[in-house]
């Protein structure tokens, strides 16, 4: 019974602590998905080594959130299968945590006990103080540690959304089109953001957006899904962080646009 | 030309200065307007009964009014009433809100229990509570229960329904969120849904607030042997008109109290939400 607490305690320890805890490979065989008669995946095979930034694009409805979902294990498969393996082998469910496309803060909890969310419940009083601090400096909110959300601006509570997701140190972390609902200036701070925690924690990142510069701008590879297939993956060879108006990347970009748009024509 | 705007910025400056002298002017006067009325017809009264314009069998003067509160203080007879009567509407407030509220969050969250109880309880609701009256003398005399009953069953219907739909509106992200971050069921109620439910809740309490009083004065007047509604019913018997009136000063000084209070709860309660803040 002690044994057992103790072990708990310790792997809770091992959870937190501030280093790559364990970034996980994902490998995806022969998934579908259907709702009814609605097949909405149909048979994605998909590897994604441990560590690798990925952009999921497509038109609405072409199954990309479904994906996502399915990751999250919000979603059972109706076939095929996902296999998570982490960096040390093994091949248990990996810590894995999502940003929506609304900031989802409790309202009614400080921006500091939002963050712990993330952290999950029996994690002691200092630990969480002290994580949680840790991440909010490095998403820059430091000094709004004790406000309210509803007196942050948009960008600013996707930043807390972003930090709760960070706080638990995850292997993987799905993005479901998180920087949609903002500004263009402020989305552009945000990837910038991103692109620097993900290099810094060495996650793996699964993003799945609408916008093709965005997926040019973040990822080492983007895959294009058209109704519930994979259409096009493409790697992106280019070193982080990338500039804005980089016409290499201008290229590539207008590639993707033409495999999205160029279905849509046939 | 400089002339002329120099003096447009004194012009302008100086309408500044009036503009804020009225603000100040308005503050104080605004905090005494809603004291007008009442002070005004006070007035009124008491000139009236001084006159000889109002027969003091129909309508005792303030003074009298204010003469009898101190009798019946110094007596013991007021304070005791009091007592009794807020004991009552706080016992039956609290026996039929928790039945309220637990109903309230059973059927918010789950389904079956939901279609076990809701058509009931939505049919219970349309029964006017006092409507109960002879049958709960029937069953339980002048007692303490009658009153308990009858508040209890007044209270329990706003707070089912204000917690039931509180429950159901709390944002399905929200709860989304909190499972795929792995909450259990408690931290899930005790994080999300419950605070979520809360800015409604606490409307319910007020409604139940009201009805509380409105209850026990009925069944005070009906049946019972103790209680301002009691007070009331004995000083009419005896033509104490002003014994009458203060009852009704009292009533109207502790539902007024009780809604201070449960504003108070609320702004403390949901500091969180912007409309709360002031």
């Amino acid at each position: 019974m002690s044994v057992n607490t103790l072990d708990r305690a310790r792997a809770e320890a091992a959870d937190i602590t501030p280093q790559v805890a364990g970034a996980a490979a994902i490998h995806i065989k022969g998934l579908e998905k259907s709702f009814g008669n609605n097949r909405v995946l149909r048979g994605i095979d998909l590897d994604i080594p441990a560590g690798q930034f990925v952009a999921v694009i497509g038109k609405s409805g072409c199954g990309k959130s479904t994906l996502l979902r399915i990751l999250m294990g919000l979603e059972e498969p109706s076939a095929g299968h996902l296999r998570f393996e982490a960096v040390d082998g093994g091949d248990t469910q990996p810590n894995t945590r999502i940003v929506f496309q609304e900031p989802r803060l409790l309202p009614w909890l400080s921006v500091a006990d939002n963050v712990a969310v993330g952290l999950g419940e029996g994690v002691p009083q200092n630990v969480s103080k002290k994580e949680t601090a840790s991440v909010l400096s490095e998403v820059q909110l430091a000094e709004k540690v004790d406000e309210w959300p509803s007196s942050l601006s948009g960008g600013q509570r996707q930043r807390v959304a972003l930090a709760r997701a960070l706080v638990s140190k995850p292997g993987i972390l799905a993005l479901d089109e998180p920087l949609g609902a903002l500004d263009a200036l402020t989305r552009i701070s945000m990837q910038e953001l991103l692109n620097r925690v993900w290099r810094e924690l060495g996650f793996t990142a699964v993003l799945v957006t609408h916008d093709v510069s965005e997926a040019v701008h973040l990822a080492d590879r983007v895959v294009v899904l058209d109704e519930g297939r994979i259409v096009l993956d493409l790697d992106i060879p280019y070193p982080h962080p990338r500039r804005h108006g980089n016409p290499a990347l201008a290229e590539l970009e207008g590639q993707l646009l033409g495999a999205i748009l160029g279905d849509a024509r046939a | 030309m400089s002339a002329f705007d120099t003096s447009f910025v004194r012009v302008a400056s100086e309408r500044r200065a009036r503009q804020a002298g009225v603000a100040r002017q308005g503050i104080s006067f605004q905090r005494f307007l809603p004291f007008l009325l009442p002070v005004v017809v006070i007035a009124a009264w008491q000139l009236g009964s001084s006159l000889g314009w109002i027969s003091t069998r129909i309508m005792p003067s303030p003074a009298a009014v204010v003469v009898a509160f101190w009798q019946t203080t110094i007596s013991g007879q007021l304070p005791n009433n009091i007592l009794v009567s807020a004991g009552r509407a706080f016992a039956g407030l609290l026996v039929g809100g928790s039945i309220g509220f637990l109903l309230g969050i059973a059927n918010g969250v789950s389904r079956l229990s939901e279609q076990l109880t809701d058509t009931t309880l939505q049919m219970l609701r349309t029964i006017p509570h006092l409507a109960m009256v002879p049958l709960v003398i029937l069953w339980f005399g002048i007692g303490e229960e009658s009153k308990l009953f009858l508040t209890a069953l007044g209270v329990l219907f706003p707070i089912y329904l204000n917690t039931y739909h509180g429950v159901r509106n709390v944002d399905r992200g929200l709860i989304e969120m909190g499972r795929v971050y792995g909450m259990s069921n408690w931290t899930l109620f005790r994080k999300v849904i419950f605070p979520g439910a809360l800015p409604s809740i606490l409307v319910g309490l007020r409604f139940a607030l009201g009805i509380m009083w409105l209850t026990l004065i009925v069944a005070e007047s009906i049946a019972a042997s103790s209680g301002i509604g009691y007070m009331a019913n004995n000083a009419r018997e005896f033509g104490m008109t002003d014994v009458v009136v203060l009852t009704l000063v009292i009533y109207a000084i502790l539902g007024k109290l009780a809604d201070v209070v449960a504003r108070a709860i609320e702004r403390r309660a949901l500091r969180w939400n912007p409309a709360y803040r002031n």
